[in-house]
């Protein structure tokens, strides 16, 4: 059971607030990825949760108590940490053992949990290898483990990942997925990686300066970014953001289209000359100059014969466009 | 350093310092074992003869020699472990946010740069002494017998004020190692339930050994020819209640003139560090290792 509910957490470090009133619910179970630009506050959130950072002002309630003044260990939660922070002086075993050891468990019980978690993350083979001895990516693993065995409330990860290639990065997620699937504990991510956010989450929690700036599951976000900032953010190659006389011709301050929602049309209203064009086989990024907007990004089909240079005429996908008003919000 | 020739370079551009590191220590050592064989005294010059072991004999018969020995072993241990235990006390209380840090750091490394004959002199006069000594003040002032140092507990004080002069060595080593020390694996240990003392005991100890063995070579080294202290405070005695073997070796060759005996004790003096050094590279050496 891991139900969590921030209520108006605020914190400030010497002065400068850094979190900025957040409310927020999490449900048992729920997969919760935060994400924002660097220094937006993302850790320091997860550490108020777990209790590693004392709240400035505000309530935390973990299973409906109050969480607000319960040091970390009380809180069950188990956290992974983004350089892993195993116990070097100690083999995986006693690593995965080390909460099960604190919290006073009888010897066979240990041995029976670790075997088990070293069995779902594939790590048997490594048990008593000092970390040291381990790649990256076995790092991590053992580093869930000593996060899994305790049975806890909700885990919280802060950008376990970044430390990773980027195929090891990829199955990584994929297997913190499935774990979320087997055990159906809520589960807090950290992450500045927005395709992480997007393929692992249920909701995700986009944070910017302090400040929720939305909150919704992957597709709600792409589909409808509550202003400026989520829709830049989310999505990737970045949502193409038009100011000036095109805007206003659809009643807008910024008019959003994503570039997988233009395409080239012969009778397309935007005129313009292809620059940089990269071809990834799959898909084509075009960075189009179109007369009287700018600069446009583009992703069409991988078999687009275009080159730097040619000229090509747009035409955006009336029903994909996104406006948002002079204040940045989105526009019903 | 790739290339056979930058290697060779190397090697060349080494080779004048070795040799001359090696001559350093080689004539002397060639010397004092040159004349740990000779009956040489130098208040009968022009009787030098070779005389075989029977400056070792004398040496391992006198009378002060095992009380000597053992006072060397126990002046060095307990150095180590007042230092050691100390300097890890006072590394963890370092580490912790406190007003005026830096002053207190520096003070705290302060008494290393005073001379040993120096602070002995400060230990005996202003401090042990039993009439003028503040330790004498505190106890008469709490109405108990003052404490001749020098006189009931020779040794305990002697390793007292040499403790005094290496704790802010041993410290400095500690807690540039405590700040090493990463902070995910404390909170990481703090979210798994450990408390103060059980993260002290996991985490900090181990990660500390590695500094505490450097500490306790080094200081080793040193110890074993603690002088100056003796010396100036208790010249040995009473008896040879506080003398070790470096204060043996001087007295026989300098107060007896002795050169052939003084050197003999030199040579055992070295061979018993050499024992030493053997026996700490094998009980700790393995946790320098990576
Ligand atoms: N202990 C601290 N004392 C003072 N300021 C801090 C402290 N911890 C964090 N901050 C400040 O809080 C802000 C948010 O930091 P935080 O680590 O939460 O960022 P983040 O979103 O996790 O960024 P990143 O993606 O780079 O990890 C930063 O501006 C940082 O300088
Ligand atoms: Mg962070």
């Amino acid at each position: 059971m891991g139900e969590i509910v921030l209520s108006e957490v605020r914190k400030s470090f010497g002065g400068v607030s850094i979190i900025q009133g957040i409310d927020l619910v999490i449900p048992d179970g729920e997969f919760v990825v935060f994400v924002g630009p660097s220094g937006c506050g993302k850790s320091t959130l997860l550490r108020l949760i777990a209790g590693l950072e004392d709240t400035s002002s505000g309530t935390i309630s973990i299973d409906g108590k109050d969480a607000t003044k319960l040091p970390p260990a009380k809180r069950s939660l188990a956290m992974v940490f983004q350089s892993y922070a195993l116990y070097p002086h100690m083999s995986v075993r006693k690593n995965i053992a080390f909460p099960l050891r604190m919290a006073g468990l009888p010897a066979e019980e240990q041995q029976r949990k670790v075997e088990a978690a070293a069995k779902v993350l594939n790590l048997t083979p490594y048990l008593d290898r000092k970390p040291s001895q381990l790649s990256g990516g076995q790092r991590q693993r053992v580093a869930i483990g000593r996060a899994i065995v305790r049975e806890p409330a909700a885990f919280l990860f802060d950008e376990p990942l970044s430390n990773l290639d980027a195929a090891l990065r990829v199955s990584m997620r994929q297997e913190i997925s499935e774990l979320h699937h087997t055990l159906k504990t809520t589960m807090i991510y950290v992450t500045h990686d927005q395709v992480e956010a997007m393929t692992m989450a249920d909701r995700i929690v986009v944070l910017n300066a302090g400040r929720i700036e939305q909150v919704g599951s992957p597709l709600e976000l792409y589909r409808s970014p509550a202003n400026l900032f989520v829709a830049g953010f989310i999505g990737s190659p970045k949502m193409n953001l038009i100011e000036g006389a095109e805007a206003a011709k659809y009643g807008a301050h910024t008019l959003g289209v994503r570039p997988e929602h233009i395409d080239i049309a012969e009778d397309g209203p935007w005129k313009g000359l292809v620059g940089l064009c990269e071809h990834l086989g799959s898909d084509t990024f075009l960075k189009v100059e179109v007369e009287g907007i700018g600069q446009i990004n583009v992703r069409v089909g991988g078999d687009v014969p275009l080159r730097h240079g040619a000229r090509v005429n747009l035409a955006p996908q009336a029903d994909k466009l996104h406006r948002f008003d002079a204040g940045g919000k989105a526009m019903v | 350093m790739a290339t056979q020739a930058s290697r060779i370079a190397g090697r060349l551009m080494l080779s004048p310092v070795v040799v001359l590191l090696f001559l350093w220590m080689i004539v002397p050592l060639g010397m004092t074992i040159y004349f740990s064989f000779l009956r040489f005294n130098l208040l009968m010059p022009g009787t030098e003869e070779f005389t075989g072991f029977e400056n070792y004999s004398y040496f391992f018969t006198d009378p002060a020699f095992w009380p000597a020995l053992v006072n060397t072993l126990v002046l060095v241990l307990g150095v180590l472990v007042i230092t050691v235990v100390g300097g890890v006390a006072l590394a963890v209380l370092l580490d912790q946010p406190m007003w005026g840090q830096g002053i207190v750091r520096i003070l705290v490394i302060a008494p290393f740069f005073v001379m040993p004959s120096v602070s002995a002199l400060v230990w005996k006069n202003m401090l042990m002494n039993p009439v003028n000594g503040l330790f004498a003040a505190l106890a008469r002032g709490l109405g108990l017998e003052p404490i001749d140092f020098f006189a009931d507990a020779p040794l305990a004080s002697i390793i007292a004020i040499v403790a005094w002069q290496w704790l802010p060595f041993a410290t400095l080593i500690l807690f540039t190692a405590m700040q090493s020390l990463d902070r995910e694996q404390m909170e990481a240990a703090e979210m798994d339930g450990a408390g103060p003392i059980w993260r002290f005991v996991h985490l900090t100890i181990p990660h500390l050994m590695r500094a505490a063995t450097v500490v306790v070579l080094i200081q080793t080294i040193f110890l074993l020819s603690v002088f100056a202290e003796i010396l100036v405070t208790t010249n040995g005695g009473p008896g040879t209640a506080s003398t070790t073997l470096t204060f043996l070796v001087y007295m026989q060759s300098m107060l007896q003139f002795d050169v052939g005996l003084g050197s003999a004790g030199g040579i055992v003096a070295v061979i018993l560090a050499n024992i030493v050094a053997i026996f700490l590279m094998r009980m700790i050496g393995k946790n320098l290792e990576a």
